[in-house]
């Protein structure tokens, strides 16, 4: 019986046998962790009399989600991750201004890798499965556990197979597949699983689309993502890995717990409804929902494309009046690009404002924080009750094509019809 | 042996709804416990005794890798979580600080707001002593119990650094 890559990868970074739902010990290539969860790693690292990390190398510690920091506890917390790092030589430490959002940073960093056993402490760690590799959150004393042994515990999950097939209409991409995908299995239906995507419509995808549909897999409950590396793979690495990097692909008969299958041609552009991201509808079926904000950024939607197609729609257009837009890139290199493109000027010219990357908005934090009885069209990923602000507060997640059309109508809107106006 | 009145809830309770981000600019689980399910269930803290538990439906604390949900929870006095089935993360979270978790479809069913609960956490069984039910609960896996017997993975990690 043949291997999945998941499997594979494991495999080699362990003595133990691999099999589905057995419990192995694996070597660990990055464990990291952000400003709100690296304090509570950092206290137990140090109750578990740990004198050293296991390889300063093979850490990171990213200070995002209250960055650049909002209140007094939140620059004590990243105070304290700071003099971590200094203390224990951690050299992948990315400051404000340095840096952005973790799982848009360390893809684009090159510190992960295809074939790798990579944690964060942050769920959405699951992102950089899309270069084959396994990522996975963890909580904070998981990770302080690593930081000490280099090693951690892990069940070896069962993969199930999602196949794509046909070609994607204009405006349609990674978030719209894994909002679909969502919709159609639920917020458990890969609980505990491993997420292998595949068929044509990955294959043309490009890779900030993979990312895209790897980072929300814990959306559905899944423990990662994966896509097998490809061109498109490699030629993303070339003069970015730091480090060798191994390719692992599923075998022909591998075993896979299900596989689903799916032609997407006449696929819409999907939206998420608040309060799950499992309650999707396609975007027609929810034209004159009126929005107060919109935001475009994030792990999930805050790379150059993903600015590059905002732009394209917003280009010479106005933001509707009732409605204010919050666009936040990612990483400081994408925040540059995204500047000598001209993609920020097309943004303040239609009235958005362009924030410094951060978690902000998407957790609720800072930087757009919804109030009562607001509705916000997001590029985010979770949209629970609460979540970007106010209890009775709306989110409806969609891709950045829809949400700048829908800062323009003023209500959720496709961008064909945009376009077409 | 655990005892405690039992606290139902629904499905996919999420870590946003267990602890709201704005609180985490802070560990201190006193802090946290205050907040604990305030967005559905405010002042959750002040109407819970200490040894209750919570009866959950399935993916129980999905959503987010805080830790601070589990410390929460803890901190409100919570003794033991039955679900019908949890999170991921949150099962990990949850086991490494020490907060008891059992996963039963049945007991999640059965058992009602209120009933008096007891468990037997070794044996995996869950008695509804109202209306008089026993339930068996999936046995933990190894590596969870050799933590548990540890005192959590910070004492399982300590006791590894020394003994090598
Ligand atoms: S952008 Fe949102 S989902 Fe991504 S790491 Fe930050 S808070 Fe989490």
């Amino acid at each position: 019986m043949g291997k999945t890559i998941i499997e594979k990868i494991l495999q080699a970074h362990t003595k133990d046998e691999v099999k589905p739902d057995r419990l192995i010990e694996a070597d660990i290539d990055l464990a990291f962790a952000n400003d709100i969860t690296a304090p509570l790693a950092i206290e137990d690292f140090k109750l578990m009399g740990a004198k050293k990390v296991f390889d300063p190398e093979k850490v990171a510690l990213i200070p995002d989600h209250f960055t650049p920091n909002k209140d007094i506890k939140s620059a004590e917390q990243a105070k304290l991750v700071k003099e971590f790092a200094k203390e224990y030589g951690i050299k992948h430490y990315f400051e404000v201004g340095r840096g952005g959002i973790e799982h848009v940073l360390l893809h684009e960093e090159g510190l992960t890798l295809p074939g790798d056993v990579i944690i964060g402490a942050d769920s959405h760690s699951c992102t950089y499965g899309a270069l084959g590799c396994f990522a996975t959150g963890v909580g904070s004393t998981d990770l302080a556990a690593a930081w000490a042994l280099g090693k951690l515990w892990f069940k070896v999950p069962r993969t199930m197979k999602f196949i794509y097939h046909g070609k994607l209409k204009r405006w349609v991409g990674g978030k719209d597949i894994i909002l679909f995908t969502i919709g159609q299995i639920g917020v458990d239906g890969a609980l505990y699983r491993a997420m292998e995507f595949s068929g044509d419509v990955i294959r043309e995808l490009p890779m900030d689309d993979r990312f895209t549909i790897c980072n929300m897999v814990i959306e559905a409950g899944g423990k990662c993502g994966v896509i097998e590396p490809d061109e498109k793979t490699i030629e993303y690495l070339n003069g970015r890995a730091k480090r060798n990097y191994r390719i692992f692909k599923s075998d022909p008969d591998a075993e896979y717990e299900k596989i689903y299958e799916w032609d997407l041609s006449e696929l819409e552009p999907q939206v998420a409804m608040p309060h799950s991201p499992a309650n999707v509808k396609g975007v027609s079926q929810l034209r004159g929902v009126k929005v107060d904000q919109v935001v475009i950024g994030s792990c999930t939607n805050g790379r150059l494309r993903d600015l590059a197609i905002a732009a394209e729609i917003l280009k010479g257009k106005k933001v509707h009046p009732d409605v204010r837009v919050i666009i936040f890139p990612g990483t400081q290199r994408v925040y540059k690009e995204a500047l000598k493109l001209g993609y920020i000027e097309t943004f303040i010219e239609s009235g958005a404002a362009v924030s410094t990357p951060t978690c902000g908005p998407c957790l609720g934090g800072h930087m757009g924080v919804l109030a009562k009885g607001e509705t916000c069209i997001s590029t985010t990923n979770r949209n629970f009750i609460g979540r970007m602000g106010h209890k009775d507060s709306y989110v409806y997640l969609a891709s950045p094509a829809v949400a700048a059309a829908s800062a323009i109508a003023g209500e959720i809107a496709s961008p064909e019809e945009v376009m077409k106006g | 042996m655990i005892k405690g009145k039992a606290w139902k809830f629904g499905n996919d309770i999420d870590t946003d709804v267990i602890i709201p981000a704005i609180y985490l600019n802070t560990t201190d689980p006193e802090e946290l416990g205050k907040h604990c399910f305030e967005p559905i269930f405010p002042n959750f803290k002040e109407r819970v005794s200490k040894g209750d538990i919570i009866v959950a439906g399935k993916n129980f604390g999905c959503g987010s890798s805080r830790q601070h949900a589990p410390i929460a929870i803890k901190a409100c006095g919570i003794s033991c979580i039955v679900a019908s089935s949890f999170a991921r993360i949150f099962f990990r979270n949850a086991i490494n600080i020490g907060l008891p978790i059992l996963e039963s479809e049945e007991a999640s069913e059965k058992i009602e707001n209120g009933d008096e609960v007891e468990i037997d956490l070794e044996k995996g069984i869950i008695k509804d002593l109202t209306k008089n039910l026993e339930f068996k609960a999936e046995p933990l896996p190894e590596s969870v119990l050799e933590i548990l017997a540890s005192g959590g993975l910070v004492n399982y990690v300590r006791r590894k650094l020394g003994g090598e």
